[in-house]
């Protein structure tokens, strides 16, 4: 142990000097490192709409160009705790979708946001497997029950919904979906 | 209590007497008690089960002025443990009634309570403390203080820490029989962040598991806490704290169980689940906090060597209790020193990322595209955010900066994490 207190001395110190203020944590440090090392593919985009100092909040619209979600906008929410990376970030879809691993409040089945998520992952891995979400639904994994049978029942009407749904908007099971066009 | 005189007869002779236990560098001396009472300052975070051992402990060790902040109220749960408080008081300010009544019990001693965030208090708030000892129950917590505390440590430009910029801090931790405390000396003793690796990330289900194959008791309550009542619930946000709210998954929770089978759903399981409990005992917060007062005692007093640095404590087979010495982690992005590095305040951010990547002590040739940040504000970064970033490149480095002596956070995909460089203003 050290001696940090003598009774003979004055306990109030003086005012710390100026540059002692409270620095990005280290989760948001971490995050800068993501967000500089960011990949984007081609059609991803990312906006920070508290701007370039606030970056535990951000968007991420992803427009994938092939698979059965082409021409399709979907834009994901995220939200990065102080935590991070010990804790994963907390992603919803903005976007009404229909997809099986997507349910009508934007929860999203990706196994890296919960049970399988590691510090040594990053944003990059998450958007490739948003991305991964659109080129391959996985009906063994649903949250919407619905679009997962009608993808392993008859995978021809699923994508005619989905095509439909996503350039005029549709009606699918008692839920609207509105238009999400590219 | 009207006599008082010897009330702290056997405190001094721990504190007015040599001995052979003693620090390194203790004084004895009649005028501890006076400074344990009067001149000490020590806050309490926490009211809880940690913290009404805490503040029990404090005030009958001798230390007169007291803060305590908790943003919490008093449930009837807590009755069995937090012994401060009574059945008339559910409702009420954890830390209002604890200062309440460890002043009506400890004459003499004044505790004043924050019903609030930690987070709502400024930085400023902090530094009038000379020590400061948590009850806390979450790693993120734990991080937010020592961030705080870590804030205020400044190193010489031998890279030393200035020891009168020291925030001390004594952490305490339960869960169920088992528990811990610690001594933090910043720029010293390892921080939170330091040691990291001693807090292993919570296990979560898998969304669709929750959904489609429930298997557990705590699959169907976390099903209707995540997934059911932002369905069914439209806007309203989830209050744990609201009995109605918790009262509704309970009950749901109950339903879903019995429609897959599933036996066990009871209401203190769902409040466990959803507030992530870990059950809390007694004795436990009552081992924990006494090594943590002690702790404080010696650390002020020096009237013992004290703990270095970590006591871990289990209780499930008699008592066994080990003190490990772990290391601080010189790299650590909170308490470390930062590399130091000479440069003009009139140079420009392009200038002093130039001189980063030349500078091999500053493991200039790992660095391919560097990121700054300093302070609270990112000052280049390359990716989505290089173009709005951009016009720093041409400001001076004082200008963007706090002074000498300032910090820069540095990212590289070249680096492991990031580094810190403590910028040493030269005129050229
Ligand atoms: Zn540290």
């Amino acid at each position: 142990m050290i001696k940090l207190f003598s009774v003979k001395e004055k306990q109030q110190k003086e005012a710390a000097a100026a540059h002692g203020k409270l620095k990005q944590s280290p989760g948001e440090l971490r995050l800068q490192k993501d967000i500089s090392e960011l990949n984007l593919a081609k059609g991803t985009t990312i906006i920070f709409p508290q701007g370039k100092d606030k970056l535990l909040n951000f968007e991420i619209t992803i427009r994938p160009d092939e698979g059965l979600y082409k021409g399709g906008a979907f834009v994901f929410s995220f939200n990065v705790p102080t935590s991070y990376p010990h804790d994963a970030p907390k992603v919803k879809c903005k976007t009404r979708v229909y997809h099986p691993n997507i349910d009508l409040e934007g929860n999203v089945c990706l196994n890296i946001l919960r049970e399988d998520w590691k510090p040594v992952l990053s944003t990059n891995s998450i958007i490739y497997g948003l991305q991964f979400l659109f080129l391959d639904p996985n009906p063994d994994d649903p949250l919407n029950k619905d679009a997962a049978q009608m993808l392993q029942n008859d995978a021809r009407s699923f994508e005619h919904s989905v095509r439909t749904s996503i350039s005029r908007g549709a009606h699918i099971g008692g839920s609207y979906f509105p238009p999400c066009k590219a | 209590m009207e006599d008082l005189d010897g009330r702290w007869r056997d405190l001094n002779r721990l504190l007015a007497r040599p001995g052979n236990i003693v620090g390194p560098g203790f004084e004895p001396q009649d005028e501890w008690i006076e400074f344990l009472q009067h001149q000490v300052r020590v806050l309490c975070v926490g009211a809880g089960g940690l913290g009404c051992e805490l503040l029990k402990d404090l005030a009958l060790s001798g230390f007169g002025n007291i803060d305590v902040i908790d943003l919490d109220t008093i449930d009837v749960s807590n009755l069995n443990r937090q012994f401060l408080f009574r059945m008339k008081d559910v409702g009420k300010s954890k830390a209002k009634v604890a200062a309440e009544r460890v002043m009506e019990r400890v004459q003499g001693v004044t505790v004043t309570p924050h019903f609030c965030r930690i987070e709502e208090k400024d930085r400023d708030f902090y530094e009038e403390f000379h020590l400061i000892l948590l009850g806390l129950d979450s790693l993120e917590a734990r991080r937010y203080m020592n961030q705080i505390a870590c804030s205020f440590l400044e190193f010489d430009e031998d890279g030393k820490p200035d020891l009168s910029t020291i925030k001390p801090m004594i952490d305490g931790g339960t869960e169920g029989l088992k528990g811990h405390a610690r001594v933090i000396l910043p720029g010293i003793t390892p921080c939170f962040d330091c040691t990291l690796w001693l807090f292993p990330p919570q296990t979560k289900f898998p969304l669709c598991t929750l959904a489609e194959t429930p298997r557990s008791p705590a699959h169907c309550i976390e099903y209707v806490h995540l997934i059911q009542w932002p369905q069914e619930k439209g806007g309203e946000e989830f209050d744990s704290d609201d009995d109605t709210h918790m009262q509704w998954v309970y009950q749901q929770a109950l339903k879903r169980a019995q429609q897959y089978g599933i036996q066990g759903v009871t209401l203190q399981l769902t409040q466990g689940v959803v507030k992530n409990i870990i059950p809390a005992i007694a004795s436990t917060n009552a081992v924990v906090a006494a090594a943590c007062t002690l702790e404080a005692l010696k650390l002020v007093t020096l009237c013992s060597t004290g703990m270095n640095n970590y006591m871990m404590y289990v209780g499930t087979d008699g008592i066994y209790t080990h003190t490990a010495q772990y290391e601080r982690d010189t790299q650590c992005l909170v308490c470390g020193a930062g590399v130091p590095m000479q440069v003009s305040p009139t140079a420009t951010l392009q200038e002093v990322i130039d001189t980063l990547k030349e500078s091999p002590a500053l493991g200039g040739r790992h660095l391919r595209r560097p990121s700054i940040s300093s302070g609270s504000s990112n000052l280049y970064m390359h990716g989505p955010l290089e173009e709005s970033t951009r016009p720093n490149l041409r400001k001076t480095i004082s200008s963007l900066v706090d002074g000498d002596g300032s910090i820069l956070q540095v990212n590289d995909p070249g680096l492991a994490g990031p580094m810190r460089v403590s910028l040493q203003f030269r005129q050229s």
